[in-house]
């Protein structure tokens, strides 16, 4: 009696293995990306067009994403990955060789992004979407127009004192006092650290909240009058807000790229190519565009982006400021160390 | 089958044992390891190398000369931690003691459906609950408006993002860990004790301080730890209510892990708050074992 139901239950396991094994040769895709930053309705439409279903999971950080590729998380066929990241991704052999100019559609990739810094020939990579890191204010609130600097943000005036949200991303915040200190956002020498340091110890007591998540309805609820923000982030926040304006702050901000990576140990690997070259259609590029907020790579996908977006100087960006985008980088492990003890400094 | 008879207590906790065993024991062996290895260029650790740097740098750091000076960033941070989860014991004991009283005081059918009411934020998300608590506490929310309502002009109540949002949401969270036990302990108590000692001529004062909390204090000290322990390990609380303005044990460690990218400094860390815990436990029950001999 007992044999028996055991030996039930273990051809009914091994009946359904096999089931999950056969539908594993199927279409599916398990996609790993930051929260709220790809279109829920391109999923059914990459489904309908290729018969492959995806499965996102989501991270609110690079460095979360890394801690979980690293400690041994397989499974997943996309990830994706900032700048500095892909660099980091490549050196620990996170990253799987695709050859992206292999793929059909790579042809669609406007320039610069048809190369870069870290994986010069795409062999590993292919971007996603890309912006820029700088700060929006509520510009009611302003007495006068703002001056476009980080001194803005660091030092408020009194009108927005106690009414600035800061995000919670140490490698962010860094990088903005060290464009406004004048020093590299890599430094290894502590007496640099230590301005950044001095910069955003001045500037808490006027901070109302670090946060990364919801800054745009901080915005829009009025609860800060001036937020450090993703320029799409900064776009969404105006459709509640009109009057939120972008600032691009003369000493520097940071541009940044995200990139579609197939993670060691990719269980569909086809499918993944299959979802990348997809990607590199304009129609889906702009899609993904729409919803972010945040301009893509593709040439051609400007006919179907939203018209809001293309006059937002916050996504479009004027060609006067080009010089002020500083690209990521991947910090020295000393610089890193410098950065979180600054950081840990600031919140002990 | 004789033989499983004999040895039924053992067969009965093997599987809690083997669970145990399986899922904290290895985990926190792994963790022990991994304290005590160099870490790697890029985060991740390199295994097989051996270091003890991590625990080094919990409370030194290196100078430009390369020379040991004391860092007391991360003490004031554990302090910290341990102040907040202290204040939360208190604050959830005065809460949640006469709580506990009254619902024992009660009839018995009414006793299961208070219990039931105490159980009830447990059904949602600590999150959703920390993001309600943001909409009551923050500038404009129901609380100052209440304020505002009754006459008292707040000027905006400048609540939230402080260390006492912090401590009135953690309060909330682990309130109902604070009740349930001294619950437990006032639900077995004789009521003919307090008779007695009215009737030998206690007031009400000397029945509470003499009789009932006597019985209840080990219904107090259980629910104290489990208000305090989980709260030292509080995340989610101090990065909404705080508005990430400073920083608990729980945060440090995901920075570590985090951007950080210093795998042995987090498990380090998060071994120090485990010996940090265990040995104020040790202390505090050999403690409690002297009391009840002392007063026999």
């Amino acid at each position: 009696m007992k044999l028996r139901s055991i030996l039930l239950g273990a051809s009914a396991f091994a009946l359904l293995s096999l089931g999950a094994g056969a539908a594993k040769a199927d279409g599916e895709l398990f996609f790993y990306n930051w929260s709220n930053y790809f279109p829920p309705e391109l999923f059914d439409k990459f489904e309908k067009e290729t018969g492959i279903k995806v499965t996102l999971d989501v991270y609110d950080s690079n460095e979360t994403m890394l801690a979980k590729l690293q400690a041994g998380a397989s499974g997943y066929d996309i990830v994706v990955a900032s700048d500095y990241m892909v660099d980091v991704m490549i050196k620990e052999k996170l990253a799987t060789e695709f050859d992206a100019k292999s793929l059909e559609n790579f042809k669609n990739v406007a320039k610069p992004h048809d190369t870069m810094k870290y994986d010069p020939d795409r062999k590993y990579s292919v971007t996603y979407l890309w912006g820029t890191t700088g700060f929006t204010y509520d510009s009611d609130v302003a007495k006068e127009k703002l001056d476009d600097s980080w001194k803005e943000f660091f030092e408020p005036r009194p009108e927005f004192q106690g009414k600035i949200g800061a995000l919670n991303d140490e490698v962010e915040m860094y990088a903005a006092a060290a464009y406004y200190a004048g020093v590299d956002k890599c430094t290894e020498d502590p007496k640099e650290a230590q301005k950044i340091l001095d910069i955003l110890q001045k500037q808490k007591p006027y901070v109302a909240v670090y946060s990364s998540e919801g800054t745009i309805d901080r915005m829009a609820a009025k609860e800060v009058a001036m937020h450090m923000q993703w320029n799409g982030a900064s776009h969404r926040t105006k459709e509640s807000l009109p009057s939120a304006v972008f600032v691009y702050p003369r000493e520097g901000l940071s541009f940044w790229s995200d990139h579609f990576i197939i993670p060691k140990g990719s269980p569909h690997f086809e499918n993944a190519k299959t979802f990348i070259n997809w990607m590199m259609q304009p129609e889906n590029a702009a899609a993904a565009s729409n919803y972010a907020g945040y301009m893509n790579a593709i040439k051609g996908s400007d006919a179907y982006l939203d018209e809001s977006l293309k006059t937002d100087p916050a996504v479009n960006m004027p060609e006067k400021y080009a010089d002020r985008l500083v690209p990521g980088k991947n910090c020295s492990e000393k610089a890193r160390d410098l950065r979180n003890r600054v950081w840990t400094k600031l919140k002990s | 089958m004789e033989f499983f008879t004999r040895h039924k207590r053992f067969w009965l906790i093997a599987p809690a044992v083997v669970y145990i065993g399986f899922f904290m024991g290895l985990p926190l062996l792994q963790m022990a390891y991994v304290s005590i290895l160099e870490r790697g260029t890029n985060g991740g650790v390199n295994w097989g190398s051996l270091s003890f740097d991590a625990y080094i740098s919990f409370i030194f750091d290196r100078d430009l000369m390369d020379n040991l000076i004391i860092n007391t960033d991360y003490l004031q941070i554990f302090l910290r931690s341990f102040e907040l989860s202290a204040l939360t014991t208190v604050l959830a004991l005065i809460l949640g003691f006469p709580t506990a009283f009254y619902i024992a005081m009660q009839p018995q059918s009414r006793r299961n459906m208070f219990i039931f009411l105490v159980t009830i934020p447990f059904w949602t998300n600590i999150l959703v609950r920390n993001y309600a608590w943001m909409l009551l506490l923050r500038n404009g929310g129901l609380i100052d408006n209440l304020l505002n309502t009754i006459g008292l002009d707040t000027g905006g109540l400048d609540l939230l993002y402080t260390p006492y949002a912090v401590s009135i949401g953690l309060t909330y969270t682990y309130l109902p860990f604070m009740v349930l036990p001294i619950y437990a302990s006032l639900e077995k108590l004789d009521h003919r004790l307090i008779e007695a000692a009215f009737d030998l001529g206690a007031n009400k004062r000397k029945a509470m301080t003499r009789i009932i909390l006597p019985l209840a204090t080990p219904g107090i000290i259980a629910g104290s730890i489990l208000v305090f322990i989980p709260c030292l390990g509080a995340y989610v609380t101090p990065e909404l209510l705080g508005g990430g303005k400073f920083m608990m044990i729980a945060n440090l460690i995901g920075s570590q892990f985090g951007a950080a990218r210093n795998w042995p400094f987090g498990a380090a860390l998060g071994f120090v708050l485990l010996a940090l815990v265990l040995i104020a436990m040790m202390v505090y029950s050999l403690k409690f074992k002297k009391l009840p001999e002392n007063a026999s």
